[in-house]
């Protein structure tokens, strides 16, 4: 019938408004939900997520030893030319070449973080970092060595 | 007790034993004159940063808490800002209606402040026919919004124009039905009257169901009329970019600002005092110590407090709703609250003579 059908129109509408409202007045009425940051004055205390994708960073053990194979992977996965890696070939006991990391170089300042570089390794050397305060003041800065100086490939590794 | 009708009475024996009559007159429409625009200044202060605050805990912000202890004084330092701003006048404009269109809608503000019983025995203006002029007056300001919207000579502010003229003109109807659902039980268009008659008890609570349909409908109804969210279809910003007052700046942007501030605290006055029995404290029945205890607590006290409880339901509305299309205003004027309104004022005409309401 048409006037049920009305009245039952109403009826929901108001509800579902009520419903709304509810919500919103939960959140005007309960001040611990708020999700603001006052960043620069909570700097001691941040705490960010762990997925936050900051910097690319190469994870270094005790004994300065990366992961890196320098299989050029994240090169080639990188869309905008932020990582350039230049390899040298280690002569082993043997006598035999082996190919071998000199050094890894990440322009910060093209990055846009987008994680196509951690997700293509294949040994899983390098990741995201958290930390997101950048600025410098000489643009040279930015264009940084992941590989610390005299550090080798960890052992087992291939 | 203090009460502001002795301050009044003060005044006016002083001025009227002071000075011949006319000059006393004239004197007070000055104090009048100045009273108003303190309380306008004040007003758009205190409920711009009342809103943003609102705002922003309805969406889990923080809001302004930079200028002023908890960001209190920011709506002052906006003032300033708009204050020292240009105010600039489009090549194309007609600059007479252009310039002229915020003063319109601040004065239709500022003159329907009239009849409004701020505590007992303190009003601008006791008028008999109080809601009447109310109603009348506030439709006015439609014709500034017009005036706005047409003498920018830009499409957007046409466009809003239109859109609020449609909308105003059409909620008029369910806003004057719901006050009418009142009138009739009071019997009376004189805004103290009206008050008065709720000394047991306000509307909302004495008159059951009906008065709570059609304080319903009134809250929607104003909402749509003062061009407020979920209604704002006439300021869209994400369609018109600001709608009629697009091409405004500086301090006659501010007046329209103000004007739609203004507005939302008349309104909810005028709700206030229909249904929630305006300056009068909140009485049961023939309870007579606790009604004792409630005349306590000063008249303009319970007068601003409601209006503000109604002004922050609004503000509620605003960031809880999304905003409608244009057919779904209509429809929900023309299908849903006009047709409601008409059967409310039925039933309410039947309560008043059957004297069913407490």
């Amino acid at each position: 019938m048409f006037i049920v059908d009305y009245l039952k129109d109403v009826y929901g509408a108001m509800k579902s408004l009520l419903i709304g409202m509810n919500r919103t007045g939960y959140y005007f009425t309960h001040h611990k939900e708020i999700i603001t940051e006052q960043y620069p004055d909570n700097r001691d205390t941040l705490v960010m997520a762990d997925r936050f994708r900051g910097e690319v960073v190469m994870a270094h053990d005790e004994n300065n030893e990366h992961a890196c194979t320098g299989c050029s992977a994240c090169e080639l996965a990188c869309p905008n030319g932020t990582i350039k890696i230049i390899n040298k070939f280690d002569i082993s006991p043997e006598g035999k070449k082996k190919k071998a990391i000199d050094t890894f170089v990440y322009h910060l300042e093209l990055c846009t973080m987008c994680g196509l570089c951690v997700e293509a390794c294949p040994t899983a050397a390098i990741n995201m970092a958290n930390t997101f305060e950048h600025s410098v003041f000489n643009r040279g800065l930015l264009t940084k060595r992941l590989n610390k100086p005299d550090s080798k490939l960890k052992a087992g590794v291939e | 007790m203090f009460s502001l009708e002795s301050l009044t009475t003060l005044v006016q024996d002083w001025l009227t034993k002071t000075f011949p009559p006319a000059v006393a007159l004239l004197f007070e429409f000055v104090i009048v004159g100045v009273l108003a625009i303190a309380l306008f200044a004040a007003l758009g202060l205190v409920l711009v940063i009342m809103e943003r605050k609102v705002a922003a805990w309805i969406q889990i912000r923080l809001g302004p808490n930079r200028v002023g202890p908890k960001g209190m004084f920011q709506s002052a330092a906006d003032t300033v800002k708009l204050i020292m701003k240009e105010g600039l006048t489009p090549d194309g404009a007609d600059k007479f209606l252009f310039n002229l269109a915020p003063f319109i809608v601040m004065m239709v503000a500022m003159l329907v402040l009239a009849p409004i019983g701020f505590a007992k025995g303190f009003h601008i203006w006791d008028i008999n026919i109080g809601v009447l002029y109310v109603s009348a007056i506030s439709s006015v300001s439609v014709i500034g919004i017009l005036m706005a919207g047409w003498s920018s000579n830009n499409k957007y502010s046409l466009l809003g124009a239109m859109r609020s003229g449609a909308q105003m003109v059409s909620y008029e109807l369910s806003v004057g039905l719901s006050v009418l659902s009142i009138i009739v039980l009071t019997g009376s268009l004189n805004i103290n009257d009206i008050v008065l008659s709720q000394q047991n008890g306000w509307w909302l609570f004495k008159a059951h169901i009906p008065a709570l349909i059609s304080f319903v409908i009134f809250i929607i109804a104003v909402t749509a009329e003062t061009n407020r969210a979920p209604f704002d279809l006439s300021e869209a910003e994400s369609e018109l970019t600001a709608g009629f007052h697009t091409e405004y700046s500086g301090m006659k942007f501010a007046l329209f600002f103000l004007a739609e501030y203004i507005n939302i605290f008349i309104v909810c006055a005028i709700g206030a005092t229909l249904f929630l029995g305006g300056w009068m404290p909140f009485h049961i029945g023939n309870w007579e110590s606790f009604n004792h205890i409630m005349d306590y607590i000063p008249t303009f006290i319970w007068f601003f407090g409601k209006t503000f409880f109604l002004i922050f339901l609004i503000m509620w509305f605003r960031w809880t709703f999304p905003r409608l299309r244009v057919d779904q205003l209509l429809n929900l004027e023309w299908k849903y609250l006009l047709p409601i309104s008409m059967v409310n004022l039925i039933v309410m005409t039947l309560v008043a003579i059957q004297g069913w309401h407490f």
